[in-house]
């Protein structure tokens, strides 16, 4: 089974967002990059799926130069190779371009399964991976928890899938669908491993290819404009040593808030 | 016209589908609602309380069970026929999983997880919160109409809907599905297990996130829970690790609280969190980083290190 991981290099969560001045994007030319969260467990499952089913994993992302970051790093944590659609624009895109780029390189692989996180932690648009199912004319599903694989003998041949969806307030459900098909996992799927030395040997030899973003499609949003959001509420904030401040906190809640 | 799509389980509206509805009117007129399954009289007749030119019932039988392969063919057949500006969903799970895709298959702009639209000058921008909530960008559509919005839970209150005078038609339409072509066959919807824990009833709640670090130090949030009465609760990242059982997991994907105290630590407050606990009356928020934006809707407030302040605030509470 040839399983393709979609995955994206975002500003890490500890990094300080600061608006350009132009407040059409971040200033990111000092930001610190990782693997997008939600995206390594897409990877590990598709690791898991591999161990259990044979087959190979492809992971590819798209955008400048600097993603080879994090394809090296899904290398090193055991991917077989790794495509990278290259375009400067892609740093930026909204969902439809991401998922066009995702598609071009994934179109003539043979993949049987795609696999990608539900939302990436930059712009957040919970769109690349069910527009890319579009895109390829796969079926997906997406927010998975469990994935149950009975492919046939080898790539691109079919095969039945079987999913657990997450849905809101502690309900789940099954679902079947037949091969290929594009799936979108929910962080917590299962428990992440991280790269060992060997592995970060091994990925120095794997290789990734590197194509050409496809020309840049007319953009669907165009962000007018980026801002510290407006407060909702007046926060009294608590100074003072932390013995003086948690001191003061339990009196307000207790004379003011009056919650216990 | 501003085309709201509404949702529905087995003849059971969806509450949050009122949210759309309210936005939809705050951006114009006129506005339509249309209600797809196999058969949802009840749903479109609770819809045509609002003040909208009608509801449709989008109906047939393969819509019965939610698929994205029935729903997008039913939605775009549809969508193409009414041709309306704006097409507006609440964004539930199930929007997250076929609106992107009826956009794609429309070949048309959509912006999801909004939390307001601004109709001034030049408008409409769609407000997003991006990177896990510390900015939020307005948003232009661009290209043909329709454009496709969805509104995260919570960002319109469902008593803002503006009511008509009389009951507004209801249409029941003949979906346009072709059943053969759908992929996905889904089995009856369940819980995991019987949850333990209600934190819905809890009148204080101590929870804990990210910034707790390791499994080790969950022993001192509940220590500061004990002291204060309290129950304990955690956001997502926290209960994937294991270190919580899922089962004390507040938000979009676990339990909706609405406690007199809740008291965040170490918890950055991303959307998917705050959903599930902004209704609470006074919020306090424990985070080394004064720019999280948990701050923005806390009461008060500490910037610190919560290694510190929680020992000094179990102190000061014997």
């Amino acid at each position: 089974m040839r399983i393709a991981v979609c995955i994206k290099q975002v500003v890490t969560r500890e990094w300080q967002v600061r608006v350009n001045d132009a407040k059409t994007w971040v200033r990111d030319q000092d930001a610190s990059w990782e693997l997008n969260e939600p995206d390594a467990y897409a990877l590990e499952e598709a690791l898991r799926l591999r161990e259990k089913h044979g087959g190979e994993v492809v992971v590819v992302s798209a955008g400048p130069a600097r993603v080879t970051q994090v394809l090296r790093e899904a290398l090193a944590r055991g991917a077989d190779r790794a495509i990278h659609v290259d375009g400067e624009h892609l740093a930026t895109a909204d969902g439809f371009a991401a998922a066009g780029a995702l598609a071009a390189a994934l179109k003539d692989e043979q993949i049987d399964l795609v696999l990608t996180g539900l939302q990436s932690d930059d712009q957040g648009f919970a769109q690349v991976g069910v527009v890319l199912a579009e895109a390829l004319g796969m079926s997906h599903s997406s927010i998975i928890m469990e994935v149950l694989v009975d492919p046939s003998t080898g790539s691109g041949q079919g095969g039945q899938l079987r999913v657990k969806r997450e849905l809101e307030g502690g309900w789940f459900q099954w679902i079947a669908m037949p091969l290929p098909a594009v799936l979108t996992i929910q962080s917590g799927i299962n428990q992440l491993r991280y790269a060992t030395l060997k592995g970060i040997m091994a990925a120095k030899k794997k290789e990734i290819r590197v194509v050409p973003a496809p020309a840049a499609a007319v953009a669907r949003q165009r962000i007018a404009s980026i801002y510290l959001p407006e407060k909702s509420k007046q926060t009294r904030m608590i100074t003072g040593s932390p013995a003086e401040a948690a001191k003061e906190l339990v009196r307000v809640l207790r004379e003011d808030a009056r919650v216990f | 016209m501003i085309l709201v799509v509404a949702e529905q389980k087995d003849g059971v509206l969806n509450r949050a589908s009122w949210e759309a509805v309210a936005a939809a009117q705050q951006m114009g007129t006129p506005v339509t609602i249309v209600v797809p399954g196999a058969d949802v009289s009840g749903p479109a007749g609770e819809l045509a309380a609002a003040d909208v030119t009608e509801v449709v019932a989008l109906e047939h039988t393969a819509l019965g069970a939610y698929t994205p392969d029935g729903f997008v063919q039913a939605l775009a057949a549809f969508v193409t026929e009414t041709s309306p500006a704006h097409v507006v969903f609440t964004h539930t799970y199930q929007t997250r999983d076929y609106a992107p895709k009826l956009a794609a298959r429309l070949d048309r702009a959509i912006a999801t997880d909004c939390i307001g639209v601004k109709t001034d000058s030049g408008g409409p921008f769609f407000v997003r919160p991006m990177f896990q909530g510390k900015v939020n960008a307005d948003v232009a559509l661009e290209g043909p109409a329709p454009h496709v919005a969805t509104f995260q839970i919570g960002s319109f209150r469902v008593d803002a809907v503006k009511k008509g005078s009389a009951p507004a038609p209801v249409r029941r339409v003949a979906a346009s599905v072709d059943a053969a072509a759908i992929r996905q066959k889904p089995e009856a919807p369940f819980r995991e297990a019987k949850q333990a824990v209600d934190l819905s009833q809890a009148e204080r709640i101590v929870s804990v996130g990210r910034g707790i670090k390791g499994e080790e130090h969950i022993a001192l949030a509940k220590q500061l829970a004990e002291a204060l009465g309290a129950e304990l609760a955690a956001s997502r990242p926290i209960c994937d690790a294991g270190w919580l059982p899922m089962e004390r997991q507040v938000g979009s994907s676990g339990q909706t609280v609405a406690p007199k105290l809740y008291l965040a630590l170490g918890i950055s407050g991303a959307i998917q969190h705050v959903v599930g606990m902004k209704g609470a009356r006074t919020i306090v928020a424990v985070n080394k980083d004064p720019e999280a934006p948990i701050f923005e809707l806390a009461d008060y407030g500490i910037a610190g290190d919560l290694f510190e302040i929680v020992p000094a605030m179990i102190a000061a509470l014997k």
